[in-house]
């Protein structure tokens, strides 16, 4: 490819044709800010904050969307453009419901950021302001137009990203605002509580419903033994909320700063990903050996990517594993087996997960998710609600000991759940489990590094006695859709599809520390979280599910074996078409 | 399917009737003796004309009249004095007809010969005369190329275009030129685009000649949307052929072999003729897969917009032909790379292309003869606001502003001074009447803080408050903005609601200030030609007429337009105490017994104004 010679404001700088002014900028060393512009997401050239100049240009240039020319003279911070951005600025201020001192995103908004960088006068063009209904149909997410800013980088996560499409502009003119087909709110319409959308608002026009009330009350309720488990891939993100960078390992200073706040007992949500494994790769095997079976099978661990399914492929609905997912076989395995165990009566036992996901809000109240009576899990909260709780609880996070361990008995997870953080992960661990359980020969490399990464989609072919067994894995909702219409149409050659609603995983979940949109130009956030799952899964001896001695207790203690009556009665569940409108 | 010498036999065979068309034309034997020609524009349509064109053809049917054509054309232009008919070869012209005339008209003048004179246009020569249609001061100045055929041909009737030289200049562009011959005689013609920007339309066609693609579309902007333009509607309704005829052209020097015409559903009349038309020209194998026999591929296709202003912006007019959401996208890359389903793309505007086959016919050089240096060939102006004569002119680019208005225009009603014209609709700017000699081109306007845009030309009297027009102009921006980029999203409603600031007398002379500084940025920030030139009326009335702005700053309101500074008041040396007022006041703000002079009380009163226009001594006044 061609090279493009051009000079940030006079600094040379050399990028491949077709490069935009704000790519050049970064590697010139310059931050242009920006707003409505998220990298690989959005690209609207609507918010106008990222304007430069060029010399010989009579308009002002947006950086997001300019792509540079050889010879050109880029000026990033001239005070005409400084003038220009503080005035958009102001603008969008003048429209924006400024709760800044009790809001959610206060001090990870990217409004408010840019607004002190550039010393806006927040009053300056005070006016008629838009008043709207803050919709909080949904048990999951909190949608507050009234601090929109209409950037549209939600639009684009929805319909380009995830291929739902239950928002999009509506109305025009000043009175334009985000809104659902009908003017619906988000609990009419399919939508599949991914949170993407939240993760890339640079406001707090989207946020998760608060579920803390929820928790402290079970907290404060002496009846109760309340347990808390935690998803694999919380560790990998909670500490960027405490001022850590991207990519580390907080799993230690999780469990104290759980067990400060209260918590009965801190178990590790892995443990019940393994028991998926078992459960989902008996599963897969004996579909795989009856000729009648429905094929492909697709996992089932991703509450959005089910919504997503019972709302776009309903007739799909056979391909789905019938197994609960890890956070509600968790809650199934406390209040039936735990429960017996330890003579507590399972009403009295409440149980609590740490979630990178909204969708598991939702997932919570699905019939058919209540082993023992009753429902199988109490709350659900976001790895950022938990954050906000151990910041209210006044815990010192940096300080809570690194080496903190899961409680004992059935604390312990193999890495093979603990990738189930990663897309890929699921597949991983089922093939670890599900190739030496076919063989019965103990397997040389467990790596099976074709499905690791964060491409939309993978694919690979291995072979299982002898017999092509063709998987793929996909993440994010509009390659999962891909995939669904191969598969509807009679065209799929796969026999087992693993697919995660979030682009990259779990790491990357609804639910997940806010990364704004300059941290996101320079760091690949999906990968880099999933990194600490994958070093930990390296250097673990206890790298597969059916080795963990927990699943071993569990099976000869209750579940009898993989796919047994108890099991099916406990660990899987069903699934509902639903209509879209 | 019609081969090259069939359509040639239909021009010929239709030729001599189209001629006739003409004040003092010979009538060729076996030809009819007369032609009325019945004003079938959207104005005069409103107007009833249906009904007059098919009284007209019962009465002429019933007196078993035979050798009279009655035609229904496209508009004549002078659209305040219609429905309009018009009888040749003897060029009596009928303005104000109501379908009760025809019955008149058919006795007296079609079969009778003497034309009624009460229904002729009252406009009188140097004798004494009743001026004929050509002499009159509307028309005499005009020169009209794009608009030739309207108000000429039955816009339905191919054979009619035809008989107009209809597709010669597409026979002698294909037959005979190559692609790059046709873009280099538009580009020597000097032709810009009609639609607002006036770039040069030979270059926007060989950017989209050069652009590489596997496919290329030819667009026709027929988005009109400025506040009392209709140029293309007219041009539509009147002579659909030529625009057809012209996307082939441009078709043909492009390399597109599919057109769009994104037309506006409040154009009905229009849509229709359209539909004929593009029906006419396949069942005549004009457009299809071998067009006219000669080879080049070409067909069309119409987009109904729902009519938002901002569709008639290129970017946004091609997301809105997608089915997408009307909102412009960033430029570049420009349509002409990547345009419709990104594909390249040459949009033209209904104007535009209503030049093309006259250049191609008579030469680029005859048509760079006609304009100035820099603004070759005509515009249409429509002509609204406050003139006797307002309607649809075509006239040389440079004519000067003073012959449009006082000439043409006829100047302001009941003898009131010329104050300003707005050219540019929302987008342009005023002109004050001290700059009323500028001649209209695009490079003057723009000189003078407006522009040509698709040729709105509104014109204020000293009863207008140009802060109060400033105001108007940007409402319709502001109503009319996508809402896409921060600028003009909320950037013009803020300027909106400091000029109602200006407006009620509560503004500073610092507010104007504060005001001028985001005008300029959102000119020079907003994504669009909508955003970037929403705040010209603003502009150029803050350069003419800031002595007004600053009365309103201290309280009063110079044309007594704007209500929050008005305050109306009785004379009680005149008042005669007659009641009218009080009896017609809709608020009962005014009090006073008979024969007493009376008295309004300015809290309860609304300004309506009611009252000093029913006053029979004129003792009201603002």
């Amino acid at each position: 490819m061609k090279n493009i010679n051009l000079t940030v404001n006079g600094v040379a700088v050399t990028v491949p044709e077709g490069t935009r002014i704000l790519d050049a900028a970064i590697k010139a060393g310059f931050k242009v800010p920006t707003l409505c512009y998220m990298k690989d997401l959005c690209n609207e050239s609507s918010c106008r904050v990222c304007v430069v100049e060029i010399k010989g240009n009579r308009k002002l240039m947006t950086a997001c969307s300019t792509v540079v020319s050889e010879g050109m003279e880029v000026l990033t911070n001239t005070p005409k453009v400084r003038a220009a951005r503080k005035i958009t600025l102001e603008l969008m201020l003048s429209n924006h419901h400024k709760e800044c001192l009790s809001c959610v995103r206060s001090g990870k908004c990217e409004l408010q950021n840019l607004a002190t960088e550039y010393g806006c006068d927040a009053k300056k063009y005070d006016g008629e302001m838009n008043s709207y209904d803050v919709d909080d149909a949904t048990p999951y997410l909190v949608r507050d137009n009234n601090k929109c800013i209409l950037c549209r980088r939600c639009v684009a996560a929805c319909n380009k990203v995830q291929s739902v499409g239950v928002i999009d502009a509506g109305n025009r003119g000043f009175a334009t605002r985000i809104a659902s087909p009908f003017d619906k709110s988000l609990g009419e319409v399919p939508c599949v509580a991914c949170g993407q959308c939240i993760n890339v608002c640079p406001t707090g026009a989207l946020r998760e419903k608060d579920s803390v009330k929820e928790v402290e009350k079970l907290l404060a309720d002496k009846t109760k033994t309340v347990i808390v488990g935690t998803a694999p891939s919380v560790r990998a993100a909670l500490g960027e909320e405490f001022g850590y960078p991207i990519g580390t390992d907080t799993e230690g200073k999780m469990v104290a700063a759980l067990k400060t706040i209260g918590f009965d007992k801190v178990f590790d949500v892995d443990m019940a990903a393994d028991m998926t494994i078992m459960e989902e790769g008996t599963e897969f095997i004996s579909r795989l050996n009856d000729p009648n079976a429905t094929l492909p099978m697709i996992t089932s661990c991703s509450a959005g990517w089910i919504r997503f399914i019972e709302f776009n492929f309903p007739e799909l609905l056979p391909n789905l594993s019938t197994c609960k997912s890890p956070q509600q076989m968790f809650g199934a395995i406390m209040k039936t087996y735990y429960a017996k165990k330890t003579g507590v009566d399972p009403k009295d036992l409440a149980v609590v997960t740490i979630m990178p996901c909204i969708a598991k809000k939702f997932e919570l109240s699905r019939d058919d998710e209540s082993a023992a009576g009753v429902p199988d899990i109490d709350a659900s909260l976001t790895t950022r609600e938990l954050a906000r709780m151990i910041k209210n609880y006044g815990i010192d996070f940096k300080s809570l000991d690194p080496k903190t361990a899961f409680d004992d008995p059935i604390g312990k997870g193999s890495t093979a759940g603990l990738i189930f953080g990663a897309t890929g992960g699921v597949m991983e661990a089922a093939l670890r489990t599900v190739a030496e359980v076919v063989t019965g020969d103990k397997l040389d490399n467990i790596d099976f590094k074709s499905v690791r990464g964060t491409k939309g989609i993978k694919e690979a072919t291995i072979s299982l006695n002898g017999k092509k067994i063709n998987i793929a894995v996909a993440s994010g909702l509009a390659n999962a859709r891909k995939i669904m219409e191969d598969v509807k149409a009679g065209k799929s050659k796969y026999h087992f599809i693993e697919i995660m609603a979030c682009p990259g995983g779990c790491v990357n979940g609804g639910g997940q520390p806010i990364v704004d949109s300059a941290t996101r130009n320079l760091v690949d956030v999906a990968k880099t979280r999933a990194a600490v799952l994958y070093k930990k899964d390296k250097k673990d001896s206890l790298r597969k599910s059916h080795d963990n001695p927990v699943v071993k207790v569990l099976y000869d203690e209750y579940f009898e074996k993989p796919g047994s009556h108890v099991a099916h009665e406990t660990l899987h569940t069903s699934y509902v078409a639903r209509k879209k409108y | 399917m019609k081969t090259l010498n069939e359509l040639q036999e239909i021009r010929d065979a239709n030729k001599a009737a189209i001629e006739e068309r003409n004040e003092g034309a010979a009538v060729t034997a076996g030809q009819p003796r007369l032609h009325v020609l019945v004003c079938g524009g959207t104005g005069c349509t409103s107007g009833n004309s249906t009904s007059i064109y098919d009284k007209i053809k019962a009465g002429l049917a019933a007196a078993n009249v035979t050798d009279v054509n009655v035609i229904m054309t496209g508009c004549f232009g002078l659209c305040s004095k219609g429905p309009i008919v018009v009888v040749y070869p003897d060029g009596s012209f009928y303005t104000h007809v109501k379908p009760e005339d025809a019955d008149e008209i058919v006795s007296s003048h079609l079969i009778g010969g003497t034309p009624v004179e009460r229904l002729l246009h009252a406009e009188k020569d140097a004798s004494g005369q009743m001026k004929s249609i050509n002499d009159t001061d509307f028309y005499r100045s005009q020169n009209r190329v794009v608009l030739r055929n309207c108000g000429v041909i039955d816009p339905e009737n191919i054979d009619e275009y035809l008989a107009k030289d209809g597709y010669k200049a597409y026979e002698k562009a294909v037959g005979s030129m190559t692609q790059q011959q046709v873009i280099d005689e538009i580009k020597r013609s000097g032709l810009r685009g009609r639609g607002g920007a006036g770039f040069p339309t030979g270059n926007k066609w060989q950017f989209t000649h050069d652009a590489q693609g596997d496919m290329k579309y030819v667009v026709c902007n027929a988005d009109e949307g400025d506040p009392g333009a209709f140029m293309d509607r007219s041009l539509l309704e009147g002579d659909p052929h030529a625009v057809i005829e012209a996307m082939m052209i441009a078709g043909y020097a492009v390399g597109a072999e599919h057109g769009v015409i994104y037309v506006r559903a409040e154009y009905p009349i229009a849509v229709h003729r359209l539909e004929v038309a593009i029906g006419q020209a396949r069942e005549y194998g004009i457009l299809g897969d071998n067009c006219l026999g000669l080879g080049h591929k070409f067909d069309l296709e119409l987009r109904l917009g729902a009519g938002a202003f901002v569709c008639g912006e290129e970017t946004a007019l091609l997301n809105s032909s997608e089915g997408k959401r009307g909102e412009p996208r960033q430029r570049p890359p420009f349509p002409a790379v990547k345009g419709l389903f990104g594909k390249p793309t040459l949009i033209n505007n209904v104007e535009t292309y209503g030049n093309i086959t006259q250049i191609i016919l008579n030469g680029a050089d005859w048509f760079a003869s006609i304009g100035t240096e820099k603004s070759k060939g005509t515009k249409v102006f429509a002509l609204g606001g406050k003139l006797e004569n307002v309607g649809l002119v075509e006239i040389p680019m440079g004519t000067t502003l003073r012959t449009i208005v006082e000439d043409i225009g006829g100047g302001c009603p009941n003898g009131k001074k010329f104050k300003a014209a707005q050219t540019g609709g929302p987008s342009g700017g005023c002109i004050p009447a001290s700059l009323i000699d500028t001649p209209i081109d695009y490079d003057s306007l723009m000189a003078i803080g407006s522009m040509m845009g698709s040729g709105g030309l509104i014109v204020m009297d000293e009863n207008n408050c140009m802060v109060d027009i400033a105001k108007f102009f940007l409402e319709f921006t502001v109503d009319e903005s996508c809402g896409k980029c921060t600028p003009c999203r909320i950037g013009n409603k803020r300027l909106l609601e400091m000029l109602d600031k200006v407006t009620k007398g509560e503004a500073t002379l610092e507010d104007l200030d504060k005001m001028e500084e985001l005008c300029y940025y959102i000119k020079e920030n907003s994504l669009c030609g909508l955003g970037q030139t929403a705040p010209n009326p603003v502009l150029s009335t803050l350069r003419y007429f800031r002595d007004e702005y600053e009365a309103h700053c201290n309280g009063k309101c110079p044309a007594g337009v704007c209500k929050a500074l008005v305050s109306y008041k009785v004379d009680p040396d005149k008042c005669i105490g007659c009641t009218i007022c009080a009896r017609n006041c809709p608020v009962n703000a005014i009090s006073g017994t008979v024969k007493q002079p009376h008295v309004i009380d300015s809290k309860k009163c609304i300004k309506c104004g009611v009252c000093a226009s029913k006053c029979p001594k004129g003792a009201i006044s603002k």
